[in-house]
């Protein structure tokens, strides 16, 4: 069964007087624990794509159903519960609270959830053991180095054990060694059947996944997966 | 988001940004502070004169002479225009009345008093055996005056303490003949040191008989007669008899004023709890400026942490945990804030009675109550824009603002 069906979708923002179609007559397909790159030149639609996957954003038109359901007609709240439990978020500025510790950022999704604190304690704790933070728990973001917090951002995104992972330039901000180990980090829990997907711009990162889709002007330029040969 | 969570959430977000709470709070405490310490004063003022007005004596009933105000037209008053003198036998005449338990003339004037090469000025007041009694003095030593004749007025005195102290320093005074005005009087008591009373400081009194006090000050017109009433039902009754037989006694003119201690009390306190009450309206402007500025704060802390907001959004938090988060903070702010203020302005309070001692600065509960409610009510209305603010941000451009 597919993960992800968008169908028709349509994006349209206004900027000034002029209706930019960020996306138009989109239509696509993931399979649950597929690896999908999203490739294309800035303002291509590939993170208007990605926040529409995500639940942040809504399109004008067409539907999107994620594991079955129709998420485009949730209200507000249903669509944060779905988001909650379902789609976890990596970021290319890693977005770490500056003020809480680490264990304190990757619980922060379980403590919004309402996930009792013994329960939260013990599922941070092996994250910690799991992404190899533990000596870092108690460190804040700004005492962490890169590959460090986005290690914690991965786990963040993972506490609540989602179908789904967007990751949005992982690497942007990474030198290419951590930034490798960062993406090695990311297959691995592709590998245990979480669905990735991941926007960069990195053509050799691109490359490693299982399907690569490309983006210009809001439509699908290249689909590898319905690709010709 | 657990409640529990949410306030651990809101805590550490306040504490993120010191400089920005530390203001906030300490605007909420400086209204608060204002609140308790102006209802202490105008508290204080109201039991200061309302003790002041007790320590007169209970159960007390007035007489002046001469009419205050207008009584309508009265035939007597074209013939004969001076009022009438108050006397010491009308002042002996209210002891026959059956609502009345003691009475006590005075009259007052002020002359000095000499011994042994010292010299001062003193108030002194001409009254009877029962004066002490009706004013709750008491005696440190010595008698009180003799009970005798209104019109035969012994040649002794007692004295305030301060006075004893100034004129005979530790030698004993009880016995020693003083001159007062041109009287030799022997002291037959001193009064214990009481302090102020109502413009007569008792401490720097000369009590003499009523009687001689008139010769001494040439006059027949006493200054006061002070009736006790049997009882405090009693005292409306005491009023009207008194005002009834001195009427009589004056050939049916009303030339007298007769004032109950109640009345003036009430009127005093009414006029100082209205000033309290005022006075702690300006300081509850001073909690709305507060409240103005804890939503000025808030809705900076929106603006500064935006891209924390829509990171929230993206991790799964609904909008009603991030109002509640915003809100839970406000609330925050103004209740330590409060607190805070609380204590700084019983500090302040405490601090007015330790410098002056004869002024009770006690703020009145009510005061405390609706100035600690106030400022959480303004925290929380004000909190509320920004909360709400913060939940319909959109979750997509707040991110891009991290």
């Amino acid at each position: 069964m597919a993960l992800i069906e968008l169908s028709g979708i349509e994006r349209r923002f206004l900027l000034g007087d002029t209706t930019v179609n960020a996306l138009s007559g989109l239509d696509l397909q993931v399979d649950a624990g597929q690896y999908v790159a999203v490739m294309g030149p800035s303002g291509s639609g590939k993170s208007t794509l990605l926040n529409l996957l995500g639940l942040l954003d809504r399109p004008n038109a067409g539907s999107y159903r994620l594991e079955g359901r129709d998420v485009t007609t949730l209200s507000p709240e249903e669509q944060a519960a779905v988001r909650s439990r379902r789609i976890g978020f990596v970021f290319q500025s890693f977005h770490l609270v500056p003020r809480l510790t680490a264990a304190e950022n990757i619980a922060l999704p379980m403590m919004l959830a309402g996930i009792a604190p013994t329960e939260r304690k013990q599922r941070v704790a092996q994250a910690l053991a799991d992404f190899g933070l533990d000596k870092r728990a108690d460190h804040k973001p700004d005492q962490l180095s890169g590959g460090q917090r986005q290690r914690v951002a991965i786990a963040r995104a993972t506490i609540m054990q989602p179908a789904l992972i967007l990751a949005d330039e992982p690497t942007g901000n990474l030198d290419r060694h951590t930034g490798d180990e960062v993406v090695h980090l990311l297959e691995a829990l592709n590998g245990n059947g979480v669905t990735l997907i991941v926007v960069t711009h990195d053509p050799a990162l691109g490359a490693r996944a299982g399907r690569q889709l490309v983006m210009e002007d809001g439509q699908l330029k290249h689909d590898s997966a319905h690709a010709p040969g | 988001m657990r409640p529990a969570d949410t306030l651990r959430f809101a805590r550490d977000a306040a504490a993120g940004y010191p400089v920005r709470t530390a203001l906030s709070v300490l605007a909420m405490s400086i209204g608060v502070a204002a609140v308790v310490i102006l209802t202490a004063l105008g508290d204080g003022a109201r039991r200061y004169v309302v003790g002041q007005f007790s320590s007169l004596g209970t159960n007390l009933v007035i007489v002046l002479p001469g009419r205050s105000g207008t009584g309508g037209f009265n035939p007597a008053n074209t013939i004969t225009s001076t009022p009438r003198d108050l006397t010491i036998d009308d002042a002996a005449s209210l002891r026959r009345l059956p609502s009345v338990r003691r009475v006590a003339p005075l009259a007052v004037g002020t002359s000095e008093i000499a011994h042994g090469g010292k010299l001062r000025e003193a108030m002194v007041a001409g009254s009877t055996a029962e004066f002490l009694p009706i004013r709750n003095f008491e005696l440190a030593q010595g008698n009180a005056l003799p009970d005798e004749d209104w019109n035969r007025g012994s040649s002794v005195a007692i004295i305030g303490a301060k006075l004893r102290q100034e004129i005979f320093g530790t030698d004993p005074a009880v016995g020693q003949l003083v001159r007062v005005g041109d009287r030799r009087l022997r002291v037959i008591g001193v009064l214990k040191p009481l302090g102020q009373g109502l413009g007569m400081n008792t401490d720097e009194l000369v009590i003499v008989p009523v009687s001689l006090a008139q010769a001494m000050f040439n006059s027949n017109t006493l200054f006061r007669i002070l009736v006790e009433a049997n009882s405090r039902e009693a005292i409306p009754a005491a009023r009207t008899q008194s005002l009834e037989l001195l009427k009589q006694r004056h050939r049916g003119e009303e030339d007298v004023t007769v004032i109950t201690q109640d009345a003036v009390l009430a009127t005093f306190d009414k006029l100082l709890g209205a000033l309290t009450l005022g006075v702690a309206g300006i300081a509850a402007i001073s909690l709305a400026v507060a409240g103005i500025l804890v939503m000025n704060v808030m809705l900076v802390a929106v603006t500064q942490r935006t891209g924390e907001i829509g990171l929230l959004k993206a991790l799964g938090a609904s909008a009603e945990t991030i109002r509640l988060a915003f809100l839970a903070e406000a609330a925050m702010l103004s209740g330590i804030g409060a607190l805070l203020g609380y204590l700084l302005g019983q500090l302040g309070a405490f601090a007015l009675r330790l410098a002056f001692p004869v002024f009770p600065a006690y703020p009145p509960s009510w005061a405390v109550i609706a100035g600690l409610s106030t400022a959480l009510a303004t925290g929380l209305l004000f909190g509320v824009m920004p909360a709400r603010q913060a939940a319909r941000l959109d979750p997509v451009l707040a991110l891009m603002k991290h």
